[in-house]
């Protein structure tokens, strides 16, 4: 228990480095680390949502493409993060720019699939009816299947988002400095500032869940959750109706 | 002074494949027998831990399913510690469980139980209560009913729960090394820089992934033979 | 006629001394009494004694640590030892730590790291001698309970590099050469080198020099990152065969940055007393035919031949003939 103390008051107060040299610790430090991460998990979604909504969308909307897009996260599931970091450092080499490209193409999968199952079971009936008002294929997209797949979008965006957010702490592999610098180079930063770290990026990662958790269910259709029971269950676990795995 | 007790020195004049960092076919297929015993390492990492978690899950879903009011905290908790990275998660047990292999299940087990949980009872709430009064109507016990009717038919979310918990398992396990409990992410890490060690031990993770899943598919297709028409569809 | 059996007698000796030289084997093992050649004479000896004590070595993170990790353990190994193997630690307060506790028994040091990591020798102060190196930091070691075995032959030091390209083109030769440049370019090294006397800490303390960006990278990625055209400027080591390879500058350390870095192997004084004189002994009949070129080749093996430490350890001991 004292080593969970001692962590704690290395996240507010500034030590010397156990390795000599240097002020580390303290909350300018953590907040500086705590920024990288965020930074970098925000833009490697954001590219990452840039392209699989609406490659999802347009997937789910014409009904092709449905292999690649439910398989996609099995496929995804099956590359262990850091293979995928591993290969593009090999590859390609370290850096921020390197980074974020195999973090985007972590991130992809869930996405994908969730927006094109989100799209596929939006009811047919609705769709047909909103053509039979005229609207062209891209409003009924707008208009009709985006906010009714709103909440199954947002799941995979959420799995996304802490997968993300956990492998962001092996960025220092990759000379990017996230709040996985402490626990990847503990001679720097000490034993309690390793368990300072991995307790914030706990925190990080489940702020994120419960954050994104928040909107998914604010974008959830009063209709929907008042049905309550198993289908909000099904996409409060974010599973689809139909399909039996999705998503994770 | 033997000239015999002398070190070789090579000349390395050009470059090789393997000199040059690349992704060599022939180098992997001579150090192939680098890579065994990480492999094996990690089948048992992830066997061990789906196991334990499968085990602890399951039997949770079935306490819940009978008492809804588990439902909800049980889900808290075990979504909690589905969101804690695994690497933040060996560390957060270092204090407690120390460097090694236990630690690295721990954190694995807790990775798993969400997505068992879930989806055994996303799968027994599936049953449909028409079948569930026939079950009744006939006279079998609740104990019965959840053992002969229940369970067999949520058995494809079960089994679906388990293809997820094992591939994610797999692609977690590759970070145990930072827990001191070897697998193929050592491997990587021994060499990042030489493509062909980063392909054939990610591959070797991925190949794993794939192997698992289709052998609890084909699992699930041998036991559960009603559902292969519907899967057919 | 004379001739001819002069020349058949110098033929004869010629003879003789050439069988003489192949029938090393059992004769000396008493650490190869020939001091002044650089190459190791005779097998290590295994001695039932020694089975009963067991050894735990370790070493730090990089290619030629674990070489030099392995040979040790495997020499142990053949002298009778029972040895366990940790290697890989990580940067050289990890090992230390590890010492001093009690997980490892013994770990490969370099005389300069010693001086400058732990018995804070500050630049002026660090011998430029590397006997006397050597001395100092037995010293300092003696102070902990542990013993600094005699060194190796070959020094391995910390170098500042750069791309023929850069130094072509911004005129770099000497570390000095770096002022008034430095700030607009990269550095990238160990995640210990910004707390290090040996590395930035010391570039910024004795020559001044201020960089626009410090990147820590892992230890293996050094030469990558330099190749890569991400790191202006990287830290690499004497030894590596790398440098070679890409054709990289090391530029001069002319005002001294660098003290000298022979390896000795530090070890804790109870396993010293428990382990009796066998183990000196071996490790002086190692550490004999570790010169600078031999260390590049072994260093070759692993990070270009892509042999594995364990394997390249046994061709060293095979090769010198210690193993048989």
């Amino acid at each position: 228990m004292n080593d969970f103390f001692d962590a704690i008051e290395f996240i507010f107060h500034e030590h010397e480095s156990p390795a000599g040299g240097a002020q580390v610790g303290g909350l300018s430090n953590m907040w500086e680390l705590t920024s990288e991460h965020l930074e970098l998990s925000a833009v490697s979604m954001a590219i990452a949502c840039a392209l699989a909504i609406p490659l999802g969308l347009w997937l789910g909307h014409t009904g092709r493409g449905g292999f690649l897009a439910i398989n996609a996260s099995n496929v995804g599931r099956a590359v262990p993060s850091l293979a995928l970091i591993a290969f593009f450092v090999a590859y390609i080499g370290v850096g921020f720019t390197n980074l974020t490209l195999a973090l985007v193409l972590l991130a992809i999968p869930p996405i994908l699939t969730n927006t094109y199952t989100g799209v596929r079971q939006v009811d047919r009936d609705t769709v047909d009816s909103a053509r039979g008002m005229g609207m062209t294929g891209a409003q009924v997209v707008r208009r009709v299947e985006l906010p009714l797949a709103l909440p199954l979008i947002f799941g995979g965006v959420r799995i996304s988002a802490v997968n993300v957010v956990a492998t962001a702490t092996i960025a220092p592999l990759a000379g990017v400095v996230t709040l996985g610098d402490p626990i990847i180079n503990v001679n720097t930063y000490g034993d309690e500032g390793r368990l300072a770290a991995a307790i914030l990026v706990a925190l990080l990662a489940v702020i994120t869940e419960v954050v994104l958790g928040a909107v998914q269910r604010a974008v959830t259709p009063r209709g929907l959750k008042l049905e309550g029971g198993r289908r909000w269950r099904r996409l409060a676990f974010a599973l689809p109706n139909d399909r039996r795995e999705a998503s994770t | 002074m033997s000239p015999l007790a002398q070190v070789q020195i090579h000349e390395r004049t050009e470059d090789t494949c393997v000199s040059d960092n690349g992704f060599c076919p022939a180098w992997i297929a001579d150090n192939f027998d680098r890579y065994v015993d990480p492999f094996f390492q990690h089948v048992l990492l992830t066997v061990v831990a789906v196991a334990i978690g499968f085990l602890i899950a399951f039997s949770l879903a079935l306490i819940a399913y009978r008492r809804r009011w588990l439902v909800n905290p049980i889900t808290q908790v075990t979504g909690v510690l589905y969101t804690i990275p695994s690497i933040a998660a060996f560390f957060l047990l270092l204090p407690i469980t120390g460097r090694g292999f236990v630690t690295a299940t721990v954190a694995l087990v807790s990775y798993v139980l969400l997505i068992i949980f879930r989806n055994v009872l996303t799968g027994l709430d599936n049953v449909p209560d028409e079948t569930k009064d026939a079950g009744r109507g006939m006279g079998l016990t609740d104990r019965q009913l959840l053992w002969r009717v229940e369970v067999p038919l949520a058995l494809p979310e079960i089994m679906a729960g388990l293809r997820i918990a094992v591939t994610t398992t797999v692609g977690l396990a590759t970070l145990a090394f930072f827990a001191g409990a070897g697998g193929l992410g050592e491997q990587i890490f021994a060499d990042i820089n030489f493509k062909s060690n980063v392909v054939t031990a990610g591959g070797l993770a991925v190949a794993l992934a794939a192997l698992l899943d289709g052998a609890i598919l084909l699992v699930q297709r041998l036991i559960t033979p009603w559902t292969r028409a519907a899967a057919a569809r | 006629m004379r001739r001819h059996r002069w020349l058949m007698l110098v033929t004869l000796l010629l003879a003789a001394l050439a069988v003489a030289g192949c029938g090393d084997d059992d004769d000396d093992d008493d650490g190869g009494g020939a001091a002044e050649t650089s190459q190791p004479s005779g097998q290590i000896q295994e001695n039932d004694k020694n089975s009963s004590t067991t050894i735990t070595m370790g070493s730090k993170n990089f290619t030629e640590q674990k070489v030099l990790g392995e040979i040790y353990a495997q020499a142990l190994s053949t002298a009778g030892y029972t040895v366990k193997k940790d290697l890989n630690l990580g940067d050289e307060k990890t090992q230390l730590k590890a010492i001093e506790g009690g997980d490892i028994d013994a770990g490969p040091e370099y005389t300069g790291t010693a001086l400058l990591s732990f018995f804070g020798f500050t630049a002026d102060k660090l011998p430029r001698d590397p006997v006397k190196a050597f001395e100092e930091a037995k010293k300092g070691y003696a102070e902990k309970n542990l013993t600094a075995l005699t060194p190796t032959p070959f020094t391995n030091s910390n170098e500042v590099a750069v791309t023929q390209e850069t130094a072509d083109k911004l005129g770099l030769k000497k570390i000095s050469d770096l002022e008034g440049k430095s700030q607009d370019l990269t550095l990238y090294g160990t995640p210990e080198c910004r707390q290090r006397l040996d590395c930035k800490l010391g570039l910024e303390k004795v020559y001044g020099l201020k960089f626009k960006k410090f990147v820590p990278v892992d230890i293996a990625l050094r030469h990558e990152v330099l190749k890569k055209g991400q790191a202006d400027v990287s830290i690499v080591f004497t030894t590596d065969p790398q440098n070679k390879r890409e054709g990289f500058v090391l530029l001069e350390d002319d005002k001294g940055m660098f003290p000298p870095y022979n390896s000795t192997l530090v070890v804790r004084n109870d396993v010293i007393d428990k382990a009796g004189p066998d183990f000196q002994k071996t490790i002086e009949m190692v550490n004999k035919g570790l010169t600078d070129e031999v260390m590049q080749e072994l260093n070759a093996r692993v990070d270009l031949d892509k042999k594995t430490p364990k394997d390249v350890a046994g061709e060293y001991l095979q090769e010198t003939g210690l193993v048989g």
